[in-house]
């Protein structure tokens, strides 16, 4: 019996997310003294996958079929059910993201499994399984107990400082049964911001608001981004004005994300918009209007024209470094 | 075609929420309810959608009365007919599974709903319901036309979208700009008013979860204001104390 923590690689290395996963995993697998079994489907790499070890698992299973490259939820539910039911696995960890929820969701009622998703800490257990998670898009916190024998936890960005103290995974790879019918779709275009920071793994993201006055100026941004190793975001009304991709759009309709630090340019900080990154540790505000209700949530503030401001502090960065 | 989109009865956008003083449940402080926005985006394209192939539209919500107004408007918007279970859900499984019951027993080409509630953000409803009914699920999607049962859709994926093409029968997670939200004009409501709305009792839930206790996040310290002349000391603040360069 193990914990299963399922991972996801960018760019042949475990993805920011999937570290914390494991690590959460390691964490909720000790006090159950069970071991962590990581799950790799579709992306093949197995070097990357024994990295998972580091983190905490103590085995990497790695279901490799040249069918599953695409994001197909479906045939992924699949996978993870049929492995889960191969461990005895009782708890299944994702972090959270579109298509972990549908892994999720797909599993859990392909197991009978109680889901939550949107999860903040560590569970509680004692007696029972408490699990506490956030709510009105971080606005609240709920702790429930779940009681059902098979859960899936979905949990968010942030709620879990990584460990890196564990040792090399022994990778294992194995043969599941995929089904036609879940590969009934065809894939006519895909575009990807490829060479960004994903936005919901980024340690560190600037957005910017119509206080950006414009698509055109949003170089100055870009570069504080560039030289912070940053993903870059926007406000809704950007997004709804073309200015930005949609993909970018973070608020309570939008995008959650909960960096290390986000940086606010020009963003007044609607209760839509500070919905969807309240869950950031640290917030840095700049914005001309002292009295802009973003300041209220903030940690840091600057009182200025942004195309002042951004350069500055580019400049004060790169010289600290 | 016969279409079913369900809807979610949820506070406004600005609300404050807030928790009851013994912690059980949530305050929204007066705030008017609505059908859920993205619930409502997805309505919007049922209509058009419905009208385009002079199919049917059903409109769904699992919960109490207390959301028989915004069904109204549902089907003041366009929707044929209404069905409410009557049972208000412990978690997204037990949604699910109403959810699931009703469309096998009325077997819908195309099932619409919200990406995720705006209240318990889970964004899993539409995942558990393909999986129960063995049908395929996809989420967020921006943009969905259907010509001879060919489904052509944008979804978002992260740090992107992709165009995909499907097969009926299907389940779906909206958002915008996958069609205008749509306002009730005074036809709609008069009409609205003798249109079919029936409300069903539940099936029996499978309850896993149970609320134990709300809370509200810690208040935020003190916005600590840098001049700009002293942007370097931000960096510094940055380094140091919030441990973020």
């Amino acid at each position: 019996m193990s914990v299963l923590a399922f991972l996801e690689i960018d760019n042949g290395t475990i993805k920011k997310s999937s570290q914390e996963i494991v690590s959460f995993a390691k964490k909720t697998a000790d006090l159950l003294q069970q071991s962590v079994t990581a799950v790799l489907i579709g992306n093949i790499n197995q070097e990357a996958a024994a990295e998972a070890g580091k983190f905490g698992a103590k085995k990497v299973v790695v279901v490799a079929d040249s069918k599953l490259h695409e994001e197909n939820a479906t045939a992924f539910a699949h996978v993870l059910a049929q492995i889960a039911q191969a461990e005895e696995s009782k708890l299944i960890i994702l972090g959270k993201s579109g298509l972990a929820d549908a892994i999720a969701a797909r599993t859990a009622a392909k197991l009978k499994a109680a889901i939550v998703s949107g999860v903040i800490a560590i569970p509680e257990i004692g007696e029972s399984f408490k699990v506490k998670r956030s709510i009105f898009t971080g606005k609240a916190f709920v702790t429930s107990e779940i009681f059902a024998d098979t859960k899936i936890l979905v949990v968010n960005k942030n709620s879990v400082e990584v460990t890196e103290d564990g040792e090399t995974a022994e990778v294992v790879a194995i043969p599941v049964e995929l089904e036609d019918q879940d590969f009934n779709f065809k894939l006519i275009s895909k575009e990807k911001a490829s060479g960004d920071i994903s936005l919901t793994d980024a340690d560190i993201i600037v957005s910017g608001g119509r206080g950006m006055k414009g698509p055109e100026n949003w170089q100055s941004l870009l570069d504080l981004a560039a030289e912070l190793g940053a993903a870059t975001g926007c406000s809704k009304p950007v997004s709804d004005l073309d200015w930005r991709p949609h993909h970018e759009h973070i608020g309570q309709t939008g995008i959650k994300v909960a960096p290390n630090l986000y940086i606010a340019c020009g963003i007044s900080g609607a209760i839509q918009h500070l919905a969807g990154v309240n869950g950031s540790k640290n917030i840095l505000v700049i914005n001309k209007d002292p009295e802009a209700p973003f300041f209220k949530a903030a940690d840091y503030g600057i009182v200025g024209d942004v195309f002042e401001v951004l350069p500055k502090l580019t400049e004060a960065i790169k010289k600290a470094k | 075609m016969k279409i079913l989109v369900c809807i979610t009865n949820v506070p406004d956008t600005t609300a404050k929420i807030g928790v009851s003083a013994d912690h059980k449940s949530i305050s929204t402080n007066n705030a008017p309810y609505i059908i859920g926005p993205y619930d409502d985006y997805a309505l919007a394209r049922a209509v058009e959608l419905r009208d385009q192939t002079s199919g049917k539209l059903t409109v769904l919500h699992v919960g109490g009365p207390e959301a028989d107004p915004q069904i109204r408007k549902a089907l003041a918007i366009g929707a044929d007919d209404a069905i409410r279970i009557n049972l208000t859900p412990e978690d997204s499984f037990v949604t699910a599974e109403q959810i699931a019951h009703v469309a096998t027993e009325n077997q819908y080409d195309l099932i619409l709903m919200g990406r995720e509630s705006l209240d318990f953000n889970s964004g899993v409803v539409h995942g558990l319901v393909g999986a129960m009914l063995n049908i395929p699920s996809y989420s967020p999607v921006m943009k969905l036309d259907i010509a001879d049962s060919v489904v052509t859709f944008t979804r978002e994926i992260d740090g992107g979208k992709e165009v995909l093409e499907a097969t009926l029968p299907l389940v779906l997670g909206c958002q915008e700009p996958i069609a205008e939200w749509k306002i009730p004009n005074m036809r709609g409501i008069m009409t609205a008013k003798s249109k079919p709305f029936q409300v069903l009792e539940p099936i029996e839930a499978s309850v896993m979860t149970k609320p134990l206790e709300f809370t509200l996040p810690k208040p935020k310290g003190d916005c600590k204001i840098i001049p700009l002349e002293e942007i370097d000391s931000l960096v510094k603040l940055l380094q140091t104390e919030a441990k973020v360069l």
